[in-house]
């Protein structure tokens, strides 16, 4: 897939000086520090407090320099060159040397030695450090000042105070990189200390990451607390699979087991950083895998072997022909998409299939036909950084796209205002990007595009003033996956792009929707976003396949609901299902019906669920760690991933339907190199796309009840969090929020709860006030205690009725 | 060399601390004709003046001003450091509790030269009869139109706040006041910026020492050339000393720069008993002591830097033969420890491994080792530390085993308490002292 | 127990003080201490929830500063200073002596919870040493026989005036007076004593005083 970086924003040259380090000449840019010049020499200044992504503090004073001119020693971190500065290192002053050491000495007096059940060991900067300006004997006599050890600072996140060296990275990252400033300095002198406030634990996102930077053991994560050496693990570069952000991690395992995960620096992506969920939720690999095939008989299912199978799952879609459906879900990679919708194409002759296991609509489908499917990466996470103004819409991006949420508050932190969003209710995240909140109910932001795009006003923001900052060379609109949910509205997303030339990025919030889309897997769309509809495509596409173009269905398939009703009234003779749940669908039992339905199933999972009860074949198949392949970023960047666990033989989903085709006498690739290989021979269509849609704006209907607005939180009851207590227990609780108003109108108490009744059922919990649009609740979609598809029925932005729920 | 009283010289009135009597005295007036004149006339003024800052460092106040940069649209600040805390400084609270309408008249006169919109004056909380004393001024002085908007119909305004700490003496260190007083711990900070640019919220600010800003309104009312006849070239003016410790009669006494300490001993009666001087130091336990044969040495901020000492904030604290010089190393080292902020590793590690050492010493059981181990750990906080604290906590043993390292050597063996009957020190005599 | 609306009032008004109202937090925190009697978890909320703040922010601005204490103070706080001047020239003896009299030791409180002793740092009273301080209020030139007296009298429920300043409180009406200082209590007592006179009656014994204007030179 090609990147281009077409910000529209010129890159200025930066000016540059020269300065002498250690008597060796060296042009850097202007306002370079002293510690950063060193390191392009190679030279390495002990450090603990300085961090390139954190402003400096120069607390530490480990990295003490000579600067010519200058009496005393100064801070590397934090001395800024000037042209013409000559300074010296530890390598040829002995002041410098002196100096350090001098405060080596001074770090190890009160530290523990921990080494040896110390988590840090073998990883340690200070231990790394100590041996290199370090004494080899201590002088201190005295008793150390201890504490009890370890604290919670959160469930998962565990504190050695005596081990903590007050470098304030922790602290620094949760306030200025997270915007959660939950964890701080406490006390004074040398009992100064990291800590929380008392009954508030560090329940933040990102809080694993100050587990990483911490230069010392003091910080370690309950998941891996003396789990493992260093110097024991394999590590390989992964992609994050739990969403479209596509952060690069480092994953670390030993003996066939994942110990821990890390991330991985990457500057265009996630620099220095992931969220808690990426970080710790992999544990979920290793539950309940299905370990053999399955097949029915006399209605319950056995193990079988791979060839019986796959023979009985090949005969039975062969059957089904073109009369059988995909439904291929949100988690796979790229190249299992595209086996997919390969598949789907070439051995079933069928155009029904589709990715999206949540809510959805026929007009995001031509949406992503038309403007996402196939497209180069224009607005990346660069150009968030540096954009005038980026527009959200149906998005949260703290939830649902923590990376983009970790650029935005960088960008807003410099320029606040920078960022605006659309959203019924004014969030923490939205305060921590500095946003400008404008209110919409669910159903009613299209309404509000349209505002902006004819320059009214609405709630004291000006609308005019945001179109002509709309205009601007390098502005942004982002558009989550729940613009689906409202008719109208990414049709007039799409209007407000092209009347103001803003970049328009889609942003879904599984991991696999991107590549899917790219891949093909949805019905009218082949891989790189060409349209079925259209002869030359499909002749292109069948070359690449080595198959007759006149066996490709011509006419688009059915997709999303009215592919599930199909199903659901028998008309669809068999159904091929990847990884999805019942519960993601805004009609559950819908979804259920429509495989209870089918004739035939082929389900290809990873462990048991609703799906592969109810199937006639399971496949077992891969999780991201037994597999190589690609997950595209919201921005259609391709993100590679290695394997970590070689010694199990687990299929991809790609490789298994390989096989099928196979059987059926269609070879077709089946491992990833041959996948990428044939999907990049495709390479980019240049050729007529769907047209976008022009479904207009609803008129809000007055309603006589509420209205439900609501969001995944990032971490909830999703499969793929399984496992992993600790993490589970760090979860913002699951509360629905209401205006003031709205709560007393409906007679709510305060710390009561609240019943939220849908079609189907209803819901109990806790409510909060929130500032929000009147006659609106927003619940979490699917946390401990509230599914709001499965217990309610109801989509969001429906109807629902709140009554007092009794006493907490 | 004669006492000069000028900012005492009305202390034995019982009003003076109320604007009816400051005024009775001649106060306000500087105000009025500062008003008069353009605030970069009153900047030259203080600059001619030659005064400098009476907070410790002495760095030249109308120069501190003039690096307020002007006509930059922004909010400036005058924040007042009224954090008193160093071991035998103790000038300010008498000056804020006796005659506090000085300070505010300061206050005023100095928001007006810097452009000022806010006057902040930060007291520790550990005073609080210094702080209602300062607010009750205030006030007087807002009812009576000098504070508030249009202040004489100058068309300047200007919001003055009285605002108590909590109890930490590193918020006397001029940028953790800062951070202080936005409510953040009391930790320093990074220079460059410096505060004159950007300081309280960011913004231009003049943080100067309480006795400065009470030295402004005499400098404006009578003006440079009277000023200048106190004091030498270098340390014009007249200062604040206030005398502690074995002396007969300690208290404060104002005099120009460059009397000697001798003279000022001599004006508090001499030392109790007519005992020996041990030890003295011309400022709070932040500058190198000296002993009897320093006693003749002019008290300015250049005659102390030429003796390896420092005038710091000018209140002597003399010793007599009766105290152990370790164990009044050792108490000050607790000090410090006690009041590290904890940011940079040299004196939070530091002051904590030296109290650690000191203290054997003074139970008699330190190893001789120790001493040269001591000596080391200064080195290595004194030009290493964040701030100056580190640079203090590592100035008093130095200078101790300058002059008394027999002393220490001795207290390898024998607990201090032994050779030096505590007792002895206490200024309590018979029953009191039992 | 829950911070009274009246006392979330008064911490909006500090707030409100300042050009930016997390200034406000240690006179918030003075606030605080004054009707809990200690610095506690509902006090910490209600400044966070007031300056929009999170608690651990507050937490560790209360825990750096020495005066916020984290159980009740009681009636009375009880300060000997003990730093090098005052404690060796006797405030070693009246810590002793005290702490023998009260039965608690440094930074702590009294079994009936009345009074609250602590070594304290210098007071900038270095010439009254050695120099005891109640509810924070001078007591200079203090001796172990005095110092005992004055809880004695304290214990009866005397009036005792400090030496410089206005009579003994409470704690919590010092803390109350370091919120909001314009107390009322500037004309009581007098804050000028000989010590503070020492110079200026030496110089007028001995006929000293600051030289005059020079002619013409008027500021």
């Amino acid at each position: 897939m090609t990147i281009t970086s077409n910000t529209g924003a010129e890159v200025a040259k930066a000016e540059t000086i020269a300065v002498t380090v250690d008597g060796v000449g060296i042009e850097v840019p202007k306002g370079t520090l002293a510690i950063r010049a060193a390191e392009l020499l190679g030279i390495e200044i002990p450090r603990f407090c300085d961090h390139p992504l954190l402003d400096p503090v120069a607390a530490c004073r480990a990295c003490l320099i000579e600067v010519e001119g200058m009496p005393k020693p100064q801070p590397a971190c934090a001395q800024v060159l000037s042209d013409g500065m000559q300074i010296r290192t530890q390598q040829s002053s002995p002041v410098a040397r002196e100096a350090q050491e001098g405060v080596m000495e001074f770090l190890l007096l009160n530290h523990p030695l921990d080494c040896p059940v110390c988590d840090k060991g073998g990883e340690c900067p200070l231990q790394n450090q100590a041996m290199q300006v370090g004494r080899p004997t201590s002088r201190f006599e005295e008793d150390k000042r201890t504490f009890p050890k370890p604290i919670s600072v959160s469930a998962q996140i565990l504190l050695d105070r005596e081990r903590c060296v007050s470098c304030a990275r922790c602290t620094r990252f949760a306030e200025q990189i997270a915007g959660d400033p939950m964890l701080e300095l406490l006390e004074r002198g040398a009992k100064q200390q990291v800590g929380t406030a008392t009954d508030e634990p560090f329940d933040s996102y990102f809080s694993g990451n100050t587990v990483q930077i911490c230069p010392v053991g003091a910080l370690t994560s309950a998941a891996y607390r003396f789990r493992s050496r260093p110097f024991d693990l394999v590590s390989v570069p992964t992609t994050c699979e739990h969403c479209a952000s596509g952060c690069s991690l480092r994953t670390d395992s030993r003996r066939g087991t994942i110990t821990r995960r890390l991330a991985w620096e990457d500057p265009a992506v996630n620099e220095d950083w992931n969220c808690d969920k990426g970080r710790f939720a992999f544990t979920y690999m290793a539950q309940g895998r299905i370990t053999t095939p399955m097949v029915r008989e006399d209605g319950a299912l056995r193990p079988a072997s791979w060839p019986e199978a796959i023979a009985i799952a090949a005969r039975g879609l062969a059957q089904a022909g073109s009369g059988a459906g995909v439904l291929a879900g949100g988690r796979l990679t790229m190249e299992d998409a595209y086996g997919y919708a390969r598949f789907a194409r070439a051995v079933l002759g069928t155009d029904d299939i589709d990715f999206r296991a949540r809510q959805s609509s026929d007009e995001e489908a031509q949406f992503l036909a038309a403007r996402i499917a196939g497209t180069p990466a224009t607005v990346t996470y660069e150009a968030l950084e540096r954009a005038p103004i980026v527009l959200l819409v149906s998005l949260e991006p703290e939830d649902e796209s923590p990376i983009i949420f970790l650029r935005l508050r960088k960008a807003s932190r410099r320029r606040p205002a920078t960022v605006v969003a659309i959203s019924p209710v004014r969030t923490r995240g939205m305060d921590k990007m500095a946003a400008t909140w404008l209110p919409a109910a669910p159903g009613a932001e299209a309404g509000v595009l349209d505002e902006i795009m004819s320059g009214g006003s609405l709630a004291e923001t000006s609308m005019a003033e945001l179109r002509d900052r709309l205009q601007a060379p390098g502005a942004v609109i982002l558009v989550g996956e729940r613009a689906a949910d409202v008719p109208g509205l990414l049709s007039a997303v799409a209007r407000l792009a092209d009347a103001t030339g803003a970049g328009l990025a889609w942003v879904p919030r599984r991991a696999g929707e991107r590549g899917a889309l790219d891949a093909g897997a949805l019905a009218g769309l082949l891989p790189g976003g060409r349209p079925l509809t259209d002869a030359d495509a499909r002749d292109a596409v069948a070359r690449a396949w080595g198959i007759d173009a006149g066996s490709l269905p011509t006419a688009a398939g059915r997709h999303g609901t009215p592919l599930l009703q199909a199903a659901s009234r028998g008309e669809v003779a068999a159904l091929l299902v990847g990884g999805i749940e019942f519960a993601d669908f805004p009609d559950p039992s819908l979804a259920r019906a429509a495989v209870t339905a089918t004739a035939f199933v082929v389900s290809l999972e990873q462990r048991h669920t609703e799906v592969t009860e109810l199937a006639d074949v399971v496949l077992p198949v891969a999780v991201v760690a037994e597999k190589a392949g690609t997950f595209l970023t919201w921005e259609g960047r391709p993100r590679p991933f290695g394997q970590v666990l070689r010694e199990d033989l687990a299929m991809s989903d790609a490789g298994v339907l390989s096989m099928i085709a196979a059987e059926l006498g269609q070879p077709s690739p089946g491992d990833v190199p041959a996948l990428r290989r044939e999907l990049g021979s495709l390479g980019p269509w240049s050729g007529a796309r769907a047209t976008t849609p022009g479904v207009p704006a609803q008129a809000i209907t007055a309603r006589a009840g509420i209205t439900l607005a609501s969001w995944r939180l990032l971490l909830d009851s999703g499969a793929m969090q399984e496992g992993e207590p600790h993490l589970a227990a760090t979860a913002r609780p699951t509360v629905a929020r209401l205006s003031e108003a709205t709560a007393s109108h409906a007679g709510l108490a305060p710390a009561a709860l609240v019943t939220v009744s849908g079609p189907r059922g209803s819901v109990t919990l806790p409510w909060e006030p929130a500032e929000m649009v009147d006659d609106v609740v927003w619940l979490p979609l699917r946390s401990p205690g509230c599914g709001v598809f499965a217990d309610l029925g109801q989509v969001v932005g429906g109807e629902v009725a709140i009554t007092p729920g009794g006493a907490a | 060399m004669p006492l000069t009283p000028v900012i005492t010289e009305h202390w034995d009135a019982p009003d003076l601390y109320t604007i009816d009597g400051y005024r009775r005295f001649g106060g306000y007036r500087a105000l009025q004709a500062a008003l008069q004149q353009d605030p970069d006339a009153i900047i030259g003024t203080v600059k001619d003046s030659g005064l400098r800052g009476r907070g410790g460092a002495g760095f030249p106040t109308g120069m501190k001003w003039g690096f307020v940069p002007q006509n930059d649209g922004k909010a400036h600040y005058l924040v007042v450091n009224a954090d008193e805390s160093e071991p035998g400084a103790c000038k300010d609270i008498p000056i804020m509790m006796a005659n506090p309408h000085a300070l505010v008249e300061g206050v005023i006169i100095t928001s007006y030269a810097i452009r000022a919109s806010h006057a902040f004056i930060y007291i520790r909380g550990e005073v609080p009869n210094a702080v209602r004393k300062v607010a009750n001024a205030v006030r007087q002085a807002r009812e009576a139109g000098l504070i508030g908007s249009n202040i004489l119909g100058s068309g300047f305004d200007l919001e003055v706040v009285v605002h108590a700490g909590a109890g930490a003496y590193i918020c006397g260190e001029e940028t953790a006041l800062l951070d202080s007083l936005e409510g953040y711990r009391g930790q320093p900070r990074l220079k460059p910026p410096f505060p004159a640019v950007a300081g309280l919220y960011a913004s231009p600010t003049v943080i100067n020492n309480v006795e400065t800003i009470a030295n402004i309104p005499y400098i404006i009312d009578r003006g440079v050339d009277w000023f200048r006849q106190f004091g030498t070239e270098k340390s014009p003016g007249f200062k604040v000393f206030a005398v502690s410790g074995h002396v007969n009669r300690p208290g404060i006494y104002e005099a120009p720069l460059g009397i000697t300490m001798a003279e000022l001993l001599d004006c508090a009666g001499g030392m109790r008993d007519g005992r020996p001087v041990k030890f003295w130091l011309p400022g709070g336990s932040s500058v190198p002591m000296l002993t009897a044969e320093h006693l003749d040495l002019p008290l300015t901020y250049e005659d102390m830097a030429a003796a390896g000492t420092m005038l710091g904030t000018g209140t002597p604290m003399l010793f007599d033969d009766t105290v152990s010089v370790v164990k009044a190393v050792t108490r000050w080292l607790e000090f410090y420890k006690h009041e590290s902020c904890g940011k940079c590793t040299p004196c939070r590690e530091g002051t904590y491994w030296i109290t650690g050492m000191l203290e054997r010493f003074e139970h008699g059981t330190g190893e001789p080792e120790m001493l040269e181990t001591i000596t080391s750990a200064c080195l290595q906080i004194g030009g290493r530390s964040f701030c100056a604290l580190g640079d203090a906590a590592a100035t008093p043993y130095p200078a101790a085993m300058k002059f008394f390292r027999d002393e220490f050597i001795a207290a390898t063996s024998t607990p201090v308490d032994e050779t030096f009957d505590p007792v002895a020190s206490y200024v309590f005599a018979g029953a009191a002292a039992r | 127990m829950a911070i009274s609306e009246a006392t979330r009032g008064e911490l909006a008004e500090l707030a409100a003080r300042y050009p930016r109202p997390r200034s406000a937090v240690l006179p918030m925190l003075h606030l605080v201490q004054s009707v809990e009697g200690e610095v506690t978890t509902d006090g910490i909320h209600a400044c966070a929830e007031i300056l929009g703040i999170t608690p651990a922010e507050v937490t560790a601005v209360s825990t750096f500063y020495t005066m916020y204490k984290r159980k009740p103070v009681g009636t009375h706080h009880i300060g000997v200073c003990i730093n090098t001047m005052c404690g060796l020239l006797g405030g070693d003896a009246v810590y002793a002596a005290l702490q023998e009299r009260l039965g608690a030791g440094h930074d702590q409180p009294t079994a009936d919870g009345m009074f609250w002793l602590e070594r304290i740092e210098c007071q900038a009273a270095c010439t009254h040493a050695p120099v005891m301080t109640v509810d924070w209020e001078f007591m200079d030139d203090v001796t172990p026989a005095s110092a005992i007296d004055v809880i004695d009298r304290l214990e009866r429920g005397e009036v005792v005036q400090s030496t410089r300043g206005p009579a003994i409180r409470s704690f919590a009406a010092t803390e109350r007076s370091l919120a909001f200082p314009d107390d009322g209590l500037a004309d009581e007592g007098s804050s000028v004593d000989d010590k503070m006179l020492a110079g200026l009656r030496v110089a007028r014994e001995r006929g000293q005083a600051a030289p005059a204007i020079p002619s013409g030179q008027e500021g």
